[in-house]
Formats: C-alpha cells, structure tokens, sequence
C-alpha cells in the first residue's frame, strides 16, 4: 500500500514526507502504522514518530543528525527550528 | 549469506574478473592516439585514454599506482602499455606492476620503437594474439566474496538519499555479510559524517584515518573556495528539508550500509581488507570512476537523481535511478529503477532486484551503459597545476 512516510531505519524516530501532509492528516508510515501530523510536514520533510524530549536525539540513517531544542511531540516537523545540529 | 555465487575468469594472482578485457594503456596522453588506433584496428580491446602521465609534480606517483591499477583490474585478461619515452610516468615500470599479477602485459615505447606507425603494427599483432588466448579462456565457479563493489553518486537529487542510496546499502551490507568488499568513496560527500564513521571504524587507527581524510576534505573545500564553500557543503543549498550537512552527507555514505569502516585508502589504491573500504577521492563522477576502476572494483553501483549515460571502459556500471520519473526519461541508460520505494515499495525490494542483476551483470549480463558503448575518456584525479 501507498505510504506517504518514508522510515528509513528501524532506529529512526523521524520518517521523510512523500507527499505535503496538512495538520491533522492521518499520515500512512511505511511500517503500515499511522500518525496524525500536528504540523504541515511539507514534502520531503522530516515528521517526528515518536515523543522526542528536549536534548534527545533525533535519528536518521540510523544516526543522530542533531538534538531535540525543543520538546518534538510525535506527529511534529522536524528541521532547523527544532533540531540542534551542532554545525556552523 | 554463504553460497551465492558467480561464474568470473580466475585470474594469475587468484582474483576474478566479471569481464575478460584487453586493456591497451596510453602511460601519456602523447601516446594516446597511438593507443586509441591500436585498439581500433584490433576490436574489441579497450584503449584506456587520458590526459594525463607528465608534466605534474606531485601526482607522477599517484598517476603511476592508478594506471598500474587499470591494468591490474581483474577484468583485464591482458594489458598492452603504450609509452611515449620521455614522460614522467614511466611506461616501463607501469608495465612492470602489471606484470607482478602474472597477466600477460607488454609494453611498447614510441620512441624507441620509430614511431607512430611502427607502434601501431607491432601493438596489433601483440593485441591480437592477447584476445586468442582470452578467447581461450573460460568462466568458472566464484563465490560472490570475490567481488569488490564500488559505489558512486551522482547528480543527485532529493530522493537520492531516501531512495536509491538506502537500497544500495541493504545491497552493500548483503556484499559485505557474504564475504566481499565494498568500496565508498567521494570523501567531499562525507563531510560532517567524520565522528559517525571513526566510531563504526574497525580500529583506533582506521577511526584515526577516517578522520583524517575526512577534515582534509573540509579544509581543502574551505581553502580552494572560500565563501563558495557554502555551495559545496551547506545544508542551505540542498534544502527540500536536510538540516544539517551531517545529514546530507549520511544520505550518500548510507550507501555504504551499516557495517564497520575496515580500510581507508588512497585514491586508486587497492584495498588489502574485506567489508567496508573508504577510498579518499574527489566527488567528482568521472574520477572516482578511475579510481575505483584502479582499485580493483570489477563492478560499480552508480545512483543518480539527475541521470547520466556514462559508464566505464572496463568496469560495468549498473546505474541506480532515484525516482520512476528519472528512470521513465532516461531509460536508456538507467539499470534499476528505486522510485518503487515512493509508491509504497520497500527498500528491500529495490535492493533485492539490485543484487539479482549485481549477479547477472557478474556472469557477463551487459549493463545499460555497456550496451551503449559508453567507453569515453577516462578522468584521473589531480591536485596541482601542470608545470
């Protein structure tokens, strides 16, 4: 079946829009699961699966890619304003 | 993982060639016309033209290892060395570490020879009797450990990282879980990954070198480009929702798969270690080709978002499409089409179809490229100006 949020390792806590999703859509993860967005998630953007707190990791590739700034509640956008990546 | 297996050319030294070439090798870019007629007039042997082999400093023994490679390459049945004479790059010594791997090679030096013409005859008489014998030659039972895979990205586009590259390495760690060795390369691409790939290192002192490579890499993009830097490795000039460099970058070593990092070496270098190799190189496509040809890669994974044709004279190219729409448009020259995985199919499945024509292509099956004669010039890496 069609998903419109890509998962792309089992350890991530964050999937890749494939589609602009609006708030309050009911987004099709590729792991068959749905999550409710509480943002718009535009295209190729990152939504949160999971309760991320503040100074936790966030998970791509199986990877951190950065900290939680903020509290992420699980349906969130994930990107700059929420994600402290440590880089110039 | 055990068990899968191949049917390659047992080679002199023991290594497996998924193609049975006749390489002939311009040492010089001088002797590259007279190379270029040799292979003409004796199909089908691959002239291996380039522009360089003289008139640089500090790439003589770069250049050196990376043309001994090409010719060392376990798809060359034998090699044939055009020298000039008076180059930097010595066609003697090239010949000379071709030989070590027991494969018939020899070498023709213009000047000594008398010229063009006379070089030309005498290649084609030698070329002609190399293809008898490789015709002789016959394919046997390989275990798929055999291979080294390289891997390459280019022209890529925001799928890249979520679709093509992700699949290749599922495929990456399948090579690596049987055996075999992969090579990852394009050190400019890994930017930002430094202390991610130094922890899934083998060692200290491979984490140490991972490292090494990597802030190199930066620091050269900084001194060459000052501000343009930024265009090379900022987040900003790739938005489509990538928030860090780090992450950008991830999105093209995942193709590497998730296994340790067990070797860095140079750019052309052959790996001495099985599993996950990182080769230092430019992320230019056309170089990293040579170079991971010259490592000894009999086969090479290409991703694209953009699409390209091009190929590599000796080593099949099987080129992986980010998006169905790429794949539709350039059909022509895309292998595998991993746009499945936005409409709803999963990594998996795109890797799996990426080893069955892996294996295909190892038992002789053309790749897109191979079937499009796609054989141009080959690009070799250099640092300095000429003198």
């Amino acid at each position: 079946m069609k998903h419109d949020i890509l998962l792309i390792s089992p350890q991530d806590n964050v999937g890749v829009a494939l589609a602009d999703i609006p708030r309050g859509g009911k987004a099709r993860i590729s792991t068959g699961e749905r999550v409710e967005a509480v943002d718009d998630i535009p295209y190729s953007h990152k939504m949160a699966l999971q309760d991320i707190r503040a100074g936790e990791p966030v998970r791509k590739y199986g990877e951190e890619i950065g900290r939680a700034q903020t509290d992420i509640p699980r349906g969130s956008w994930v990107h700059t304003h929420n994600l402290k990546t440590g880089e110039q | 993982m055990a068990g899968h297996t191949f049917r390659g050319f047992i080679r002199p030294d023991g290594s497996a060639g998924i193609r049975n070439h006749i390489a002939v090798i311009p040492t010089v870019s001088c002797a590259a016309g007279v190379a270029a007629n040799i292979a003409r007039a004796a199909p089908p042997a691959v002239p291996l033209l380039h522009g360089h082999g003289c008139g640089r400093a500090l790439e003589i023994t770069m250049h050196h290892q990376v043309l001994a490679g090409l010719g060392r390459n376990p798809n060359v049945a034998a090699a044939l060395v055009v020298g000039l004479g008076c180059e930097t790059v010595q066609a003697s010594s090239v010949a000379g570490e071709i030989a070590k791997t027991g494969k018939p090679c020899e070498l023709l030096v213009i000047q000594e020879q008398g010229g063009s013409r006379k070089t030309t005859e005498k290649g084609i008489e030698i070329v002609s009797r190399f293809q008898k014998d490789a015709q002789a030659l016959r394919r046997s039972e390989c275990p798929v450990s055999r291979i080294v895979l390289g891997l390459e990205c280019g022209g890529s586009d925001a799928f890249s990282g979520i679709t093509a590259n992700p699949a290749v390495g599922l495929a990456s760690d399948w090579l690596v879980g049987c055996g075999g060795t992969v090579v990852l390369t394009e050190t400019t691409e890994m930017i930002g990954t430094e202390h991610i790939l130094s922890r899934r290192s083998a060692g200290p002192e491979v984490a140490e070198r991972v490292e090494q490579v990597i802030s190199q890499a930066r620091r050269r993009t900084h001194d060459i480009l000052g501000p343009l830097a930024s265009c090379v490795i900022a987040p900003g000039n790739m938005d489509g929702g990538l928030s860090s460099i780090r992450e950008k970058s991830l999105g093209c070593i995942v193709k590497g798969g998730g296994t340790a990092v067990t070797q860095v070496v140079d750019y052309g270098q052959a790996p001495a270690k099985k599993g996950l190799v990182i080769m230092d190189g430019p992320g230019y496509d056309m170089e990293s080709l040579a170079g991971l040809a010259a490592a000894g890669c009999q086969l090479i994974v290409f991703t694209t978002g953009r699409g390209t044709p091009a190929g590599f004279p000796l080593v099949p190219v099987i080129k992986v499409a980010s998006t169905g729409r790429l794949y539709e448009l350039m059909e022509d020259d895309m292998d595998i089409d991993a746009g499945g995985v936005l409409d709803g199919g999963s990594l998996e499945d795109i890797a799996r179809d990426l080893r069955t024509l892996a294996v295909e292509v190892m038992n002789g099956g053309p790749t897109k490229a191979e079937r499009n004669d796609q054989n141009g010039v080959v690009c070799l890496a250099a640092m300095t100006p000429a003198f």
